[in-house]
């Protein structure tokens, strides 16, 4: 086992140059000047050629690419050029503000999904299994920004139950864990959850009902195994695939989540790369792409060593 | 039973919530601001014109501030940390400010002309301690004047310009003074400084989230009393996504939203909104290119095709939240004067023109503008410009799109219409800043300010257009300076320079809470008279 968990670390590292690589590249392709956000739009270009000296980016790209990846193994993503903040800083906070959210919309995700999912499946073709899978197909269909956009206008426009946008009463800063600052989180994470819960609902239900046609389960029956004992059977063999689904679906939110915190101003990773984005801030973006996508890579990590406990076999692949 | 309790429970929680909401103080006004950031803090601040008006006039002044005090008509210069200035009579470069007296920095620092002197060094002397390359970046091409300065006493400043300009006054409208005192406490850091930021102005920054928020409280010393903010605190929130912060409007987490998108403008009156608008110097525009092969070389045609846009249509796609354009000022503005092409929607007349320059509907001329699909400023730039394509077809003008990001847009704008970027563009769709005789008009048709020296995107060059800017900076008397930007003025509209479309009027919509709000016609205003009922 642990011979496996280090090679598989092993695997990782040229995995994370080429991302890196990659992530470097994409920003610096992309149309645009990194100066942008910085100088007003009639700066001479005498002044804009000092500003690029300024900030290096008058190098050759390789260059630029090396001095970067030196920094940055040293735990230095260098500093914003819109706001001059390290970029750690930004991204620590930033990390921190999706991971809750991530967690929680994962918690409720995996939660409504392997309910579905296994009800669904384990009860087929009733009508449980119609209404469970056809939530299943609306969350994986619906799209989530649209349903937050819904989610607003019901519960903070219309009932005002909830907030509209925002990370607390008085921004993420002093953030607690009491209903001040969670009914901020409420709205966004449920928002979240429905994608991985439609996903994690249907491979749930097609597995289900996979397993109850297998032999053993007649065996199980034949031995005289009441429902109970047969579920609990059906759910431990269900258990590693949904583990592996929801890991990637972890992943996706940590990542993918542009949409939304934007249209709840979270200021979680997707809100700061987004705006990373239109202020072509090149450092702060590099930084938070390549984390992102490190992350993905640990996620993946986590989730095979995983399943590798729950299913020894999966060692031999 | 269980879910009754829990709904229950659920149902006491929402309710503790909703009372605590409407429990908020009353003195607080909080604004969701477009910007997806906090503007920069330190003084010379980023963000365009959002920055300045939100960070930089509410915790700073600059030595001349603008009059955002009336609604009415255009404002103009007024005293702020400088009382007067004047001229050298005998050497036009030589300017003399005397400082007012008795005003501190929030940290309780004297203000003094050492202090001038050391904001203009954080700017322009890279060997200076102080100096702040971003601050630098947003200040110095504001202030190219400038040449030397310096403390005659501690109240009296002295500035020299490389040429005589008149223009300097409004230069310097943009140069906020961060307080020297304060930084040295910070540790002589501009990092630290943003954090606990000090200046001269009406209000104090005392909460600052990074991308989240920024607070604000009445400086109670400020200088001049009529301007001490009655509120008791304001509050700024980021909010770049458009449907967001009418959903936060909405739902009572602001009390006042920059730019609510017009689609939302109906419902938002409906639920007992304000909608605030009002003229103020900006400009929509298509800024033509003059370089040889353009068919904007000849007048007939740009007269033709200002003649033959409805703008009146316009406006009822845009559910009437803009002025047409009758010039290239909004109508009403002092430095308007009379220009005898009249800037109407006149479809003979124009034909007319086309048929003389030897185009019309059976024989079209073809032209491509560049455009962009969003951008600030730029309003609603896809239907607007499908709009005026429609328009300019039926006196045989056919215009091609080419549509790029606002960020390329910008570059291409920079680079010029020569630049191989521009793709062959003949001209390009912008929205312009025109608040003083710089950004309004020296900049865009100046001979030696084509790319890459400035921003005349086109090329243009009149020798005619060039001695009437040096008539600008060498007009030193108030009233005769603005009679040369009249005649500026109606060298644009008569010689028909830009396709003159329209002006925004800045919309805002705010709770009926909000009082006592004056939208100056200005980009920058003022928060100080503003109260909340209860």
């Amino acid at each position: 086992m642990l011979i496996y968990a280090v090679k598989r670390l092993v695997y990782m590292l040229p995995v994370a140059v080429g991302v890196s690589i990659v992530c470097f590249l994409l920003v610096h392709i992309a149309p645009g000047d990194p100066l942008t956000a910085v100088l007003p739009s009639d700066a001479s270009a005498e002044l804009q050629a000092q500003m690029r000296a300024v900030y290096g980016f008058d190098r050759p790209l390789p260059v630029q690419y090396g001095l970067w990846a030196w920094r940055v193994l040293h735990g230095d993503f260098g500093a914003s050029i819109a706001t001059g903040r390290p970029v750690a800083t930004e991204l620590a906070n930033a990390v921190v503000n999706s991971l809750i959210l991530a967690a929680v919309a994962t918690c409720i995700g995996f939660f409504f999904g392997t309910l579905f999912g296994v009800v669904a499946g384990y009860f087929r073709g009733s009508l449980i299994d119609r209404l469970c899978s056809t939530l299943s197909v609306l969350g994986v269909s619906v799209p989530h920004y649209w349903l937050g956009m819904v989610l607003v206008i019901v519960f903070s426009v219309e009932l005002g139950w909830l907030p509209a946008t925002g990370g607390g009463p008085g921004g993420s800063a002093g953030r607690s864990f009491d209903w001040a600052y969670l009914q901020y989180l409420l709205l966004p994470a449920i928002t979240m959850s429905v994608i991985p819960m439609g996903i994690v609902a249907r491979t749930l239900r097609a597995l289900v009902g996979d397993i109850l046609n297998q032999e053993f389960i007649n065996a199980l029956g034949a031995k005289g195994l009441e429902h109970r004992g047969i579920f609990r059977h059906v759910v431990k063999n269900a258990a590693p695939t949904a583990f592996a689904v929801m890991g990637l679906q972890l992943g996706y939110l940590l990542g993918g989540s542009i949409l939304i915190e934007t249209v709840f101003a979270w200021p979680g990773t997707g809100f700061l790369l987004n705006a990373a984005i239109f202020q072509r801030d090149l450092p702060l973006l590099q930084g938070t792409i390549l984390v992102l996508a490190l992350f993905f890579v640990g996620v993946n990590l986590v989730v095979d060593i995983v399943q590798t406990s729950v299913d020894p076999r999966m060692q031999r692949a | 039973m269980g879910f009754r309790h829990l709904a229950l429970a659920a149902g006491i929680a929402l309710g503790a919530l909703w009372t605590g909401q409407a429990a908020m103080a009353q003195g607080t006004l909080r604004i969701g601001m477009t910007a997806s950031d906090i503007p920069l803090t330190t003084g010379q601040t980023d963000n365009g014109g959002e920055g300045q008006r939100f960070l930089g006039f509410t915790a700073y002044d600059a030595l001349v501030n603008w009059d955002l005090s009336k609604a009415d008509k255009p404002s103009d210069l007024v005293p702020g940390l400088a009382t007067s200035w004047s001229v050298d009579p005998n050497d036009k470069t030589k300017w003399t400010f005397k400082l007012r007296e008795g005003v501190t920095f929030h940290d309780g620092g004297p203000f003094t002309a050492d202090a001038v002197v050391w904001n203009f060094d954080k700017l322009l002397v890279k060997e200076s301690p102080q100096f702040d390359p971003r601050q630098s970046a947003q200040g110095r091409s504001r202030i190219p004047a400038v040449a030397k300065y310096r403390a005659v006493d501690p109240l009296t400043l002295e500035i020299i310009t490389n040429v005589p300009d008149a223009t300097l006054p409004y230069q310097l409208a943009w140069i906020m003074m961060s307080s020297p005192s304060q930084w040295e406490k910070v540790g002589k850091s501009w990092d630290a400084f943003a954090k606990t930021p000090a200046g001269t102005g009406p209000w104090k920054i005392v909460n600052f989230v990074p991308r989240e928020r920024v607070e604000m409280v009445p400086n109670k010393d400020y200088w001049d009393k009529a301007r001490v903010p009655k509120l008791d605190r304001l509050v700024l929130v980021p909010l770049p996504e458009a449907n967001a912060r009418v959903a936060a409007l909405r739902s009572g987490q602001v009390d006042w939203i920059e730019a609510p998108p017009p689609d939302a403008v109906p419902s938002l009156k409906q639920a007992g909104f304000n909608l605030v608008t009002n003229s103020y110097p900006h400009n929509w525009t298509w800024h033509l290119s003059r370089v040889e092969g353009s068919p904007w070389n000849d007048i007939r045609i740009r007269k033709a095709a200002n003649l033959a846009i409805d703008r009146q249509g316009l406006k009822e796609l845009l559910g009437g939240l803009m002025i047409p354009a009758e010039g290239f000022f909004p109508p009403g503005h002092q430095w308007f004067g009379n220009p005898t092409f009249k800037v109407t929607y006149d479809l003979p007349a124009a034909k007319k023109l086309m048929a003389e320059a030897g185009y019309g509907p059976d024989k079209p001329l073809k032209t491509k503008i560049l455009i962009s699909a969003s951008g600030s400023g730029q309003m609603q730039p896809l239907p607007m410009n499908e709009f005026l394509q429609q328009q300019l077809a039926e006196i045989g003008l056919q215009v091609e799109f080419e549509v790029v990001e606002w960020n390329t847009l910008i570059n291409i704008w920079r680079a010029g219409a020569k630049h191989e970027s521009a793709r062959g563009g003949t001209g390009m769709n912008y929205s312009y800043f025109i608040q003083d005789p710089f950004t309004g008009f020296i900049r865009h048709l100046q001979c030696n300010l084509a790319p890459p020296a400035g921003t005349n995107w086109g090329y243009y060059c009149d020798p005619a257009m060039d001695k009437l800017f040096d008539e600008v900076r060498n007009t030193f008397d108030k009233d005769a300076q603005t009679k040369v930007l009249q005649k500026v003025h109606e060298k644009y509209v008569d010689d028909a320079l830009f396709l003159m479309v329209t002006h925004d009027v800045n919309p805002r919509a705010m709770t009926k809470k909000v009082q006592g709000f004056v939208q100056a016609q200005n980009w920058f205003q003022d928060f100080s008279p503003i109260t909340m009922a209860p």
